[in-house]
């Protein structure tokens, strides 16, 4: 120890002190800060890249998915839509079933009542074209048979005989 | 012979980091190579590498012709204060052999102990009983070889990371060039260091601090490493300079809860409170102590245990012995290089810990 202190120099001491106190400046301003803002900003700039690199995947997966929403959205549109068009051409089918059934029963019907109607007529034609046919016999027949007095009287006592006096 | 030996020393001193000033070699006159010399001048050589030094020496010879030890060193500034400053080159010293006049006051350097004390014209040191210098010691501003190397790495540092911090704002925030090989351990000091330690909040304060003190202790541990041989680290005012930092950021930026838990711990009963706050206190100055001491011991005990295998190769002087030291100087340098950066993550660690410390939330 005692021989450290006897060689310990002052001048060495006080030179070394001031030189190094200077270096650490002159290296602060001119090395130091320079070199380590650089570097600072370099890896800023490599931590910002690989940031907006992320961020840019992300922005691609999200689109991604925006796109097969979309897709899945347009999708189900197309099937809803399918879908109502079926049922629409459906009930037009119907429709017109229905439509064309009741016409054709209402035809039918129409066609029925004319047919009756004109059967009544015909047939109360007939029946008028009988009775006449029939009365002009009956005159025709009663002339024949009226024609000798005998058979008139034959008539008259056949029916006089249906007669019965109340 | 000698000068063989010498040359392979010189070789392996450079391949190894070693400062050759004042190599074993060096007086060859008096030297009449017995063991015991050259176990000496190793000690002595390594003990005064350990030292700091008023020139840069690269390297140095004997010279053939003169018989003159001569040496191939950068003269760095003397700046001495004793009731006014005092200006020199270091080339004026002459490794202590001369006294230098300077405006009516003698100096001269003690070698041994890599000091400069003021002496009489004939540059005479007086000792006590116990072989203590007594002279008057100035003191020493000297630009010496740890300041000269400090001065270095500042200035590597800051081309370094100027250049680095350049090169991120002309190529929009990609590194290149050879800043591109600090910048992972920049993040690291960030990333794994202060904000764990400190927090998300607060640990923007302290980057720099954390960053020039990791970068400058390495740098420094490294150069230590090379072959100019500096042990600015393994110096303790450069260890105390630092850790004091530490200690002044931690308690200049500490929050109220920090002082809470040193002077009136919460949540235990009055009487520990009482017996806490000393210990807690004491803590305050022994964490940065530690950080110091761990620096200054790790750092010189790698260049002594480096410089001592090194040396053993002259002690030995044969294959077997000699080629052994070889390969184990070879891995104590690797296990150096280790110990260098880590030394540097550890003092940061721990650094960035204490600040951690001082301004953590109430809430824990």
């Amino acid at each position: 120890m005692e021989k450290l202190i006897s060689e310990f120099s002052i001048g060495l001491f006080f030179w070394q002190t001031v030189i190094f106190v200077i270096l650490i400046f002159i290296l602060k301003k001119y090395a130091w800060k320079p070199i380590l803002d650089a570097v600072n900003e370099r890896e800023e700039g490599i931590k910002n890249a690989l940031l907006s690199a992320e961020k840019a995947k992300e922005e691609m997966v999200s689109l991604q998915s925006d796109n097969e929403a979309t897709l899945k959205k347009a999708r189900a549109e197309r099937d809803l839509l399918l879908k109502e068009a079926r049922e629409i051409k459906q009930q037009l089918i119907d429709d017109a079933k229905n439509e064309a059934k009741s016409e054709a029963k209402k035809i039918i019907s129409q066609a029925q009542d004319t047919i009756t109607s004109e059967k009544n007529a015909a047939i109360s034609d007939l029946k008028n074209q009988v009775a006449e046919l029939s009365i002009e016999i009956a005159e025709k027949v009663l002339k024949e048979k009226l024609s000798d007095d005998k058979s008139q009287m034959d008539l008259v006592k056949e029916l006089v005989k249906d007669v019965t006096l109340k | 012979m000698k000068n063989i030996k010498l040359a392979i020393f010189v070789l392996f001193s450079l391949v190894f980091g070693l400062d050759t000033h004042g190599a074993p070699s060096a007086d060859i006159s008096k030297n009449e190579n017995t063991k015991g010399d050259i176990k000496t001048e190793i000690k002595e050589y390594i003990s005064h590498h350990l030292k700091d030094s008023h020139s840069y020496s690269l390297t140095s010879w004997v010279d053939e012709d003169t018989g003159k030890k001569v040496y191939l060193e950068l003269p760095l500034p003397v700046i001495l204060y004793d009731n006014g400053f005092h200006f020199f080159m270091s080339s004026k010293l002459k490794h202590g052999k001369t006294v230098v006049e300077s405006s009516g006051n003698f100096y001269r350097l003690n070698y041994d102990k890599s000091k400069i004390f003021k002496t009489n014209k004939e540059g005479e040191f007086s000792y006590d009983k116990n072989n203590k210098i007594i002279n008057f010691a100035p003191i020493d501003f000297s630009i010496t070889k740890n300041i000269t190397s400090i001065i270095l790495v500042a200035f590597i540092m800051f081309f370094l990371f100027s250049g680095l911090a350049k090169s991120f704002s002309k190529n929009k925030g990609i590194s290149k060039g050879v800043g591109r090989f600090f910048e992972p351990i920049i993040l690291y000091i960030r990333d794994e260091i202060a904000i764990p330690n400190i927090g998300e909040k607060k640990y923007k304060n302290y980057m720099s601090f954390l960053l020039t003190i990791f970068f400058f202790i390495w740098f420094l541990n490294m150069l230590g490493l090379t072959p100019l041989g500096v042990n600015a680290t393994g110096n303790i005012a450069v260890t105390f300079s630092l850790a004091l930092l530490t200690f002044l950021i931690t308690n200049f930026t500490a929050n109220k809860s920090y002082w809470g838990h040193i002077f009136w711990m919460p949540g235990v009963p009055v009487l520990i409170k009482i017996v806490l706050a000393p210990i807690e206190l004491l803590g305050v100055f022994i964490k940065p102590f530690s950080l110091l001491i761990r620096l200054y011991a790790n750092i010189q005990a790698g260049h002594i245990v480096l410089y001592s295998l090194i040396g053993l190769m002259f002690i030995f002087q044969n294959w077997i012995g000699s080629s052994l030291s070889f390969v184990l100087a070879f891995f104590i340098s690797i296990i150096e290089i280790l110990v260098a950066l880590l030394q540097a993550y550890i003092f940061t660690m721990l650094s960035a810990l204490y600040f951690g410390f001082a301004v953590a939330e109430e809430d824990h």
